[in-house]
């Protein structure tokens, strides 16, 4: 029990947001009478939340290293009316629209990493500037108006499911042999890692605690593939979030580059004169979130299936507020992408519990804002107690 | 006999987990200069938080009389207004504001809510003649050196009406000349009746000033010594502070010098602000293996300048000159070929250049070196942690584990960080930038032994001091550098801190 207070006042700022996360979850199952939690609704959550939490890994990045991009919401949608130029005026297939458009979005972020990376121009100014000209250029490419429908492969990716190969009727058997395939990996890996761990002596945490982990996330996961199957199954949209999720995470912990990310936003003097190119660097996480709001962009057009001149308005913002409470500092260096995406799964339950309450839009922003500025409170609060 | 102005009695002052002031007594005499002299961590900044009322009074424990009187400050406005002023180590100034906005920040001179300018201007240039400074009062802060920074935060004191001046290692940041007009103003002020504490690691400019010095260690007084009465000495002093006998702050080292590692022809560096001055001014160097060579220069000499021009270029434009590392000309045009080439560069600003400080102490160890730890571009961790915890124990540093952040160890173990990460990557050369600036005696010596550890096996040190004593107890060979130019070079055996001094300060070389 001791162990677990030491673990739990070391690494408060993690479980504090996953606390929260539950605890708005349940406040909202019994605000709403159970409806928040149901198998459909959780796959609306996910759905509803798929591009933001794409762009909040971006975010993520830029914020690590120290920036900011307000530019996302634009190029998302500007990427959409691309797409939409290419597939549905163009006739160009799927595949290489979207091949092209991520393209496009690499490009954009070349623009605006020149200019914060090379040229020195606050990346709040060069990106501020993209947020006028992206959005611009969406309203051109549109000319003022909304271009529909996509065509059937677009929308596959954003609102289609696994097909249950394995026939089920009521379950879908698929979702349950995934999940439980992942459940097994993760006790597999984890196991490995905690023989590392004795043999090169850290320090661990004892094997009853070690193990009632392991039960504890195998239920999570279990429990979360089971009440997917009893809706639809797996989401496309899901598959690429979790590849996102697990490939950023490892790149940001385990490679040299993710480790330089880190080093830039901590302290880009001493990361220059330690031998890392912290222009480049700066630039790449600008192509990075170039790709994402790409990425972001043809995931909501392919949800809404039209590309029109508002999509996504104040995305940036969703992000950005994404990324904080996820615990990323506005000053560099300190941030997780797992943080990210749970500091986006909290304002999306947010939104969703709001929404099915019938709480009109005016009062779920001023809620939203609220709550942006009490986790960042919470969090000064604490590190200055702890000082 | 002078009256007792300020008396504090059983301090005792705890912070969660720690004691940092344990039952301090600390007397001091009207008219006195009363120096406070400790290891880092020894108390010495607390002691003067608790009495400036940063801390509190109801935060601690004991009794704080000044002039007779008991006191009981809730913060800083409390003290100023009897006039205790603290100049701490980080300067308080604002570097985008002119002088005299500075010196009367908070005490603004007002004509019924509206600044007087006039009377500004006027009183700040007689405050600046007390500190002996003659410059306009309109000059912005960041555009006059720190030895002036410091004496406008005395400026500033000054306009408090100040009667206990408290100041923080106030000539960390100095060269020798600027130290020493410090000083003597701080003598002056005492025949004007002001009293002063100062806290300093600078033991041999302490001795020459003082009256009386109070030496804390661990948060507890050891002893007050008084210059007149008691035989006081360096050697006496760092004893009372690391509490055991240092025999030699200098580890002795036989020098075993090989062939030449580096030289450095013809160099020239401008100013990257102003292209039109010269920084570095052909300057020729050599260095060679196991040697230990010094570079001597006054503040301004262009002696970072050359480390980091040399180092991958990080400072200067249109470097022009010869880099030859083992007798091959070599080129180094930024910082990945210069550690490709066997360079490291420990900076003089640990905290700005050196670490990350949000980041751990294994982090920091590696970041150098990366590819030691990684294939191409995965990182193995548990290599990384074995190579850590080996340079900790190499290192000496002390920290409870490797994954403690950086910013929460002392300036000394912060600075054996930085040594550590460079040793990671296995250099030929190492240029030490003030490697001990800021940090106490115990943790300067263990310094002072990996240097020579380095030195013995092999490896090429320059080493950049402003401290002549600590230049002629480490180098081999010493150059003195002035305004850019290489101006004198001496063996130890033939060098004294005179002779330096009159070459650091020469304008050209003489041939």
């Amino acid at each position: 029990m001791t162990e677990l207070k030491g673990l739990f006042s070391q690494n408060i700022r993690r479980f504090g947001m996953v606390i929260a996360l539950i605890g708005i979850a349940l406040l909202f199952q019994i605000l709403t009478g159970g409806i928040l939690l149901t198998p459909l609704n959780i796959t609306n959550i996910i759905m509803q939340n798929s591009y933001i939490i794409v762009l909040a890994i971006g975010m993520t990045l830029v914020i690590i290293t120290g920036e900011i991009d307000l530019s996302v919401g634009s190029v998302a949608a500007f990427i959409g009316a691309i797409s939409a130029y290419f597939m549905i005026s163009l006739d160009i297939s799927v595949a290489m629209a979207v091949i092209l458009s991520l393209l496009i979005g690499a490009l954009i972020g070349a623009w605006q990493g020149f200019w914060v990376a090379y040229v020195n121009v606050p990346a709040f100014i060069v990106t501020l500037a993209g947020m006028l000209i992206f959005r611009g250029l969406t309203l051109i490419v549109l000319g003022g108006r909304t271009l529909a429908p996509f065509p059937e492969g677009l929308r596959t990716l954003s609102s289609d499911f696994l097909p249950d190969v394995l026939g089920g009727q009521t379950v879908h058997l698929l979702t349950l042999l995934l999940g439980s395939i992942a459940a097994v990996l993760y006790i597999i890996n984890e196991w490995k890692l905690r023989k590392d761990y004795v043999k090169f002596n850290y320090n661990i945490i004892s094997l009853p605690l070690f193990i009632s982990k392991l039960v504890l996330i195998t239920l999570v996961i279990l429990v979360f593939s089971y009440v997917l199957a009893l809706y639809a199954g797996i989401p496309n949209v899901l598959l690429i979030l979790l590849l996102l999720i697990i490939g950023y995470s490892f790149y940001m912990n385990n490679t040299t580059t993710g480790r330089h990310i880190y080093a830039v936003g901590g302290n880009t003097h001493a990361a220059q004169l330690s031998g890392i190119k912290t222009k480049k660097v700066t630039f790449w996480v600008f192509v990075n979130m170039g790709i994402l709001s790409a990425l972001a962009g043809l995931i909501f057009a392919g949800r809404l299936n039209a590309a029109t001149p508002q999509a996504g308005n104040l995305f940036e913002l969703d992000a950005i507020a994404a990324a904080v409470i996820g615990g990323a500092s506005l000053a560099g260096g300190v941030g997780t992408v797992v943080g990210a995406v749970i500091g986006a799964l909290i304002m999306g339950v947010l939104n969703n519990g709001m929404s099915i309450l019938g709480i009109g839009i005016d009062w779920q922003q001023a809620i939203k804002g609220l709550v942006l500025l009490a986790a960042v409170a919470l969090d000064m609060i604490s590190k200055n107690k702890s000082r | 006999m002078t009256a007792t102005i300020l008396k504090m009695k059983n301090i005792t002052k705890e912070f969660p987990g720690v004691k940092a002031l344990d039952d301090v007594n600390l007397e001091v005499q009207e008219g006195e200069i009363h120096a406070l002299v400790g290891e880092n961590g020894a108390g010495k900044s607390t002691l003067m938080k608790v009495l400036s009322g940063v801390h509190p009074s109801n935060s601690y424990s004991g009794d704080i009389f000044f002039k007779g009187k008991k006191c009981e400050f809730k913060n800083i406005n409390q003290s100023e207004g009897l006039g205790i002023v603290i100049i701490h180590q980080e300067l308080a100034l604002i570097p985008e504001l002119s002088i005299a906005e500075n010196v009367f920040l908070g005490n603004e001179q007002t004509n019924k809510g509206v600044i007087n300018w006039h009377k500004t201007t006027e009183a700040t240039i007689k405050l600046l003649n007390k500190v002996g400074l003659q410059i306009n009062p309109q000059v912005l802060i960041k555009n006059i050196g720190v030895g002036k920074q410091q004496l406008v935060e005395i400026a500033k004191a000054l306009s408090k009406e100040v009667e206990l001046l408290i100041l923080d290692e106030p000539t960390a940041a100095l060269n020798e000349e600027d130290s020493e007009n410090l000083l003597n103003l701080l003598v002056e002020f005492k025949k004007q009746g002001i009293t002063s504490i100062l806290i300093s690691h600078k033991l041999n400019e302490l001795m020459a000033v003082v009256d009386n010095i109070t030496i804390l260690r661990d948060g507890k007084t050891i002893e007050t010594l008084s210059m007149d009465k008691d035989a006081v000495t360096e050697h006496r002093i760092i004893k009372g502070m690391v509490g055991r006998d240092v025999d030699d702050l200098y580890p002795e080292r036989t020098a075993k010098i090989g062939e030449t590692v580096l030289e450095i022809k013809q160099w020239n560096v401008f100013d990257p602000e102003n292209p039109a001055n010269k920084m570095l001014d052909d300057v020729n160097i050599h260095l060679r293996k196991g040697e230990i060579v010094g570079i001597a220069g006054l503040m301004g000499a262009g002696r970072t300048e050359l480390a980091m021009s040399i180092f991958g270029k990080s400072y200067g434009k249109s470097i022009s000159g010869q880099i030859v590392k083992d007798g091959k000309e070599v080129q180094i045009n930024n910082v990945n070929q210069a550690i490709e080439n066997g360079m490291a560069y420990v900076s003089e600003d640990r905290k700005k250049y050196g670490l990350v400080l949000n980041d751990s102490v294994r982090k920091n160890l590696t970041l150098s070196n990366l590819r030691k730890i990684s294939d191409k571009t995965v990182l193995h961790k548990h290599q990384e942690v074995k190579e850590a915890e080996k340079l900790k124990e190499t290192m000496n540093i002390k920290t409870p584990d490797i994954e403690q952040k950086t910013v929460n160890l002392s300036g000394g173990n912060q600075q054996k960080v930085v040594l550590g990460k460079w040793i990671f990557t296995d250099p030929d050369i190492l240029i030490l930038d003030e490697p001990t600036r800021g940090i106490d005696v115990g943790a300067k010596n263990e310094i002072y032994k990996i240097i020579n550890e380095l030195a013995v096996d092999g490896k090429g040190v320059i080493m950049i001091s402003s401290e002549l004593p600590e230049l002629l107890g480490m180098c081999d060979r010493i150059y003195t550098l002035s305004e850019g130019n290489i101006t004198g070079e001496f063996n130890r055996k033939d060098a004294d801190q005179e002779l330096l001094m009159t070459y650091m300060t020469r304008g050209r070389r003489s041939r």
